[in-house]
């Protein structure tokens, strides 16, 4: 019992700090669960940022479920999962009520345009990163023209152009890409 | 319980399912995603109202994906919609991490499950960019310097200068409401 209450509190704290998503929260998760708890080790820690990248779904989400599996089976799993999410779902359903609540104040629309354009400036942030990944196989902002992955560069064009012209589903895109990553390196 | 009202969970139910088991890349990812089924297919909500949900979402601790599905649930039907949707973002990766942890050393080292993955990473890149280019015109579409130049400068400052996401959102939200302190006094 314990246990699950310390892996409540614990996944708690990492979803209320965990502000920005993706590759931001994971020295917070680390610190956490790899350094404070000692719950698993930094080469497993590493082995799920890895199953995280392969599989769908929110790095915490996928942490929590394997920390918590690992300390307390199911049960832990869930426990550590919901309350990863709790406080994100809480707060963003408070804010969004009050934004629609005082949706004619200037000051709520001025917050939300700020918002907009801060996030805007994260999500490129996020995707510098995303992208040097996947096409030079490091996240150095340097690009270096000699570890282009030629492949790559050209899946990459297609598939810009491909939603672009034609605004498909994304997740067909990533079918797609999927079974020409499968030609290409398979 | 009303029929329409149950149709509604149903759906709610069926497409975060969907689209929390088939969107790999994580987190800002989802944007897109969503939008497309929610906005283009259904016209549960406008553009508009989807921006506003996408940077509350954004904004507010915790998973991304997670939080916008709770919003766009809560928007459709109330906070049962948001419940069941959030139910239904969690359980796929929930049972999927389950099942993977009992034999993860050799999922990791399969040789076709990376392939895949790797032509995936182009996809998830190509995906971002153009989500960019879109929300990119929006803002610019306001004509407002401020709102135009904050875009780069939160970039710089997250990228760059590694400054915490939430002291960029903060610092966005004090700027634009300063302008409206200062435009308001300047009318008097």
């Amino acid at each position: 019992m314990n246990a699950l209450w310390n892996l409540l509190i614990t996944f708690l704290k990492i979803g209320l700090l965990s502000i920005g998503g993706g590759y931001a929260v994971i020295p917070l998760i680390q610190e956490q669960v790899v350094e404070k708890n000692s719950w698993i080790s930094e080469k497993v820690f590493a082995d799920i940022i890895t199953i995280s990248q392969m599989t769908p779904g929110p790095l915490a989400v996928n942490t929590s479920t394997f920390v918590g599996l690992q300390i307390g089976g199911v049960a832990g799993a869930l426990t550590a999962t919901i309350g990863c999410v709790f406080c994100g779902i809480t707060i963003s359903l408070i804010l969004y009520y009050f934004i629609q609540k005082y949706q004619k104040s200037v000051y709520v629309l001025e917050i939300l345009n700020g918002l907009k354009s801060a996030s805007l400036g994260l999500i490129i942030s996020a995707a510098v990163t995303i992208v040097s990944l996947a096409l030079f196989g490091s996240s150095k902002a340097k690009p270096d023209l000699l570890s282009l992955n030629w492949a790559a560069f050209f899946l990459f064009l297609v598939m810009l152009f491909f939603l672009r012209k034609w605004k498909p589903n994304p997740i067909i895109i990533l079918l797609i890409s999927g079974i020409a990553g499968l030609a290409f390196y398979g | 319980m009303e029929k329409s009202k149950i149709k509604t969970y149903v759906w709610l139910l069926t497409t975060n399912l969907f689209i929390s088991a088939f969107t790999f890349g994580g987190g800002y990812l989802i944007i897109p995603v969503v939008r497309r089924f929610f906005v283009v297919k259904k016209h549960l909500f406008t553009e508009e109202e989807f921006s506003n949900m996408a940077a509350v979402a954004q904004s507010s601790p915790g998973a991304i994906a997670i939080n916008l599905s709770a919003l766009a649930g809560y928007r459709a039907a109330g906070i049962g919609g948001a419940l069941i949707s959030c139910f239904a973002a969690i359980l796929p990766p929930l049972v999927l991490l389950t099942l993977i942890s009992a034999f993860y050393q050799r999922f990791i080292s399969n040789g076709i499950i990376a392939a895949v993955l790797k032509g995936m990473e182009a996809g998830v890149a190509a995906i971002m960019v153009d989500l960019i280019v879109d929300l990119s015109s929006l803002i610019l579409k306001k004509k407002s310097v401020l709102l135009s130049a904050m875009v780069p400068l939160s970039f710089i400052a997250n990228f760059v200068l590694g400054i915490n996401a939430a002291l960029i959102l903060l610092s966005c939200c004090f700027f634009c409401i300063l302008q409206v302190l200062l435009q308001r006094r300047n009318q008097t």
